[in-house]
């Protein structure tokens, strides 16, 4: 009871900061929204013309990476915010209070899911016009799969800041893991493209899983295992982090 | 008589970095009684915010065991947490927060409801002087202002120990005057406080007890007057031109004279009755042809005592 209360206290702060300060989330849509409109419709062409290109339009395949895309960088950096926290004092500050060390994590993690929700579903609304064909239910699922991926990679992000604390280690280190696992991921174009030594290299990329699953929900396709593969991937992936990242705010700081 | 607030014994942390060691704290037994407002003194570096932050739960000793607002620090540090107050030196607030939105959290965060916790918030706003600046956010703030508001949020659970780290650096004067009698207003509501500076003049207009520390230990404790009275008698201090050393000799021997030492090239005399022994230290150098180039005399200050304990004297490193 008390951990779902301070989440909710610790959740309504962040949201508060950033709801003033909406940069971040403005520049985060930005990059997929621009994406979308100078670089699906030469998909789409392509598509038309070219084997190996999974079922459903370009659209369809090119719109579920884009939301995998967002989780990855909206989540992956939000250890920035953290890092300013420390500075200010605020991280200290709240250790020498009552306050549930998991709820730090949870807290601020919510925030960046629902964020992320809200920047899928304006997403997908700003892609149907362009010919994005959606199972509801898929797309509700595929919803759900996107916290989870904010939920593997926001902790993670929380951590390495908690570790770090300095901005100039920060970045270097996240584009450095972000990048590989955004391109070998099957993002932008599906990786069934790519020559087999990439495609070997991809299935270690635990979110070409998301992002196949994610393909398969869109077009309404629950029993294709790649779903459950997905789902069931990010959910151990997102407990995994959650434990590490708790642990990275309850260790004392020296 | 009542429980002591804080009460630790052979408190002790080192930190391990690449390679080598460093013995921030080195056993440091401290006594703070209820409602007093305790300073702890030293220069930058003695150990004072290490030993804050394990008072505070921040960090965990690597010996020693200590009672803070009557829980064991080791064993309830949930409950510790609970009963205590604590401000960093750089405080804890955002500057993307309204003062008001920082107060009414932290109260919440102690477990009081919402409408609590607002009502709570405007107290701490009334006597902090800063209702007008409530709704407006933190980076707006002053210096002063943001410092306040720094112990309102660590006073918003009415704490019976707040811990404050140098609540006064940085401050101007008149911003730092104001603060002090903040702090007096605490205690005299029944808080102990127990505060960290290097300030000399803090320490002494401000503290009813205190403590002094230097690389890790303590080398002092007392209240103000009984640590200058420690220092019995008056302090001369003199400048002299060429050989110091015969001079030193000469003054160690004269009569009044209970101590004398050399540091930068100045000599500092602890002498009985100071203005029956100034003429005569005078006569004695004169007569030797050692006639010293200044001569002061004054009644002990912390800066004495501090030197008197560790051969260095805090002004130099404060300023």
């Amino acid at each position: 009871m008390k951990l779902i209360r301070d989440t909710w206290l610790i959740y309504e702060r962040s949201m508060y900061l950033t709801l003033h300060n909406p940069v971040w989330v403005v520049l985060g849509l930005g990059q997929p929204l621009v994406l979308l409109l100078f670089f699906g419709p030469i998909l789409n062409s392509v598509a038309v013309s070219s084997a190996g290109f999974p079922p459903g339009g370009a659209f369809n395949v090119f719109v579920p990476g884009l939301l995998i895309q967002i989780a990855l960088f909206g989540a992956a950096f939000v250890g920035f915010g953290l890092v300013a926290e420390l500075r200010y004092g605020v991280v200290e500050r709240m250790r020498v209070t009552p306050l549930s060390r998991a709820a730090m994590l949870l807290g601020r993690s919510l925030r960046d899911v629902v964020i992320l929700v809200a920047q899928g579903l304006l997403l997908v609304l700003v892609a149907l016009p362009f010919g994005l064909r959606i199972d509801p239910a898929g797309f509700v699922v595929s919803l759900g799969l996107l916290a989870l991926v904010g939920l593997v990679m926001a902790p993670i992000s929380y951590s390495l800041a908690l570790m770090l604390k300095s901005e100039d280690a920060l970045a270097p280190l996240l584009n450095g893991i972000s990048l590989p696992l955004l391109l070998l991921s099957g993002i932008l174009l599906p990786m069934a493209l790519a020559p087999d030594w990439l495609q070997a290299l991809a299935k270690l990329d635990p979110l070409s899983y998301a992002v196949t699953a994610i393909r398969a929900l869109f077009n309404g396709r629950f029993a294709d295992p790649a779903v459950a593969t997905g789902v069931g991937l990010m959910a151990v992936l997102a407990a995994l982090a959650i434990v590490a990242g708790r642990r990275a705010f309850a260790r004392a700081a020296a | 008589m009542t429980e002591l607030m804080v009460e630790t014994h052979g408190l002790r942390r080192t930190f391990k970095g690449r390679g080598k060691t460093v013995e921030a704290v080195r056993g440091v037994d401290l006594r703070v009684a209820p409602g007093e407002i305790f300073g702890f003194l030293g220069p930058n570096g003695a150990g004072k915010t290490t030993t804050l932050r394990m008072l505070a739960t921040l960090i965990e000793p690597t010996e020693g065991t200590a009672l803070v607002a009557g829980a064991d620090l080791r064993r309830e540090p949930g409950r510790v947490r609970e009963r205590i107050g604590y401000v960093a030196q750089g405080g804890g607030s955002d500057p993307g927060m309204t003062g008001r939105g920082e107060l009414v959290i932290q109260g919440r965060l102690f477990g009081l409801a919402r409408k609590e916790a607002e009502r709570r918030a405007v107290e701490v706003l009334e006597a902090l002087d800063l209702v007008e600046a409530a709704d407006r956010t933190v980076g707006t703030y002053s210096g002063g202002m943001r410092r306040r508001l720094d112990i309102g949020i660590g006073m918003i659970h009415r704490p019976r120990l707040l811990f404050l780290d140098e609540p006064t650096t940085g401050l101007d004067p008149q911003a730092r005057a104001h603060l002090w009698d903040e702090i007096r207003r605490l205690r005299d509501g029944g808080a102990t406080i127990f505060l960290t500076t290097h300030y000399l003049e803090e320490a002494d207009a401000l503290c009813d007890s205190l403590a002094i520390i230097d690389h890790g230990l303590i080398v002092a404790e007392g209240t103000p007057i009984e640590l200058k009275r420690a220092i019995a008698g008056d302090v001369v201090t003199l400048g002299l031109n060429g050989s110091t050393d015969g001079a030193l000799n000469l003054l160690r021997s004269a009569p009044r004279v209970r101590e004398a030492e050399l540091s930068d090239g100045t000599v500092r005399l602890y002498v009985e009755d100071g203005d029956l022994a100034l003429p005569e230290l005078l006569r004695l150098l004169d007569g030797a042809g050692m006639p010293p180039s200044s001569i002061s005399l004054h009644r002990p200050s912390l800066d004495d005592v501090f030197l008197r304990q560790t051969g260095r004297s805090l002004r130099d490193e404060a300023a």
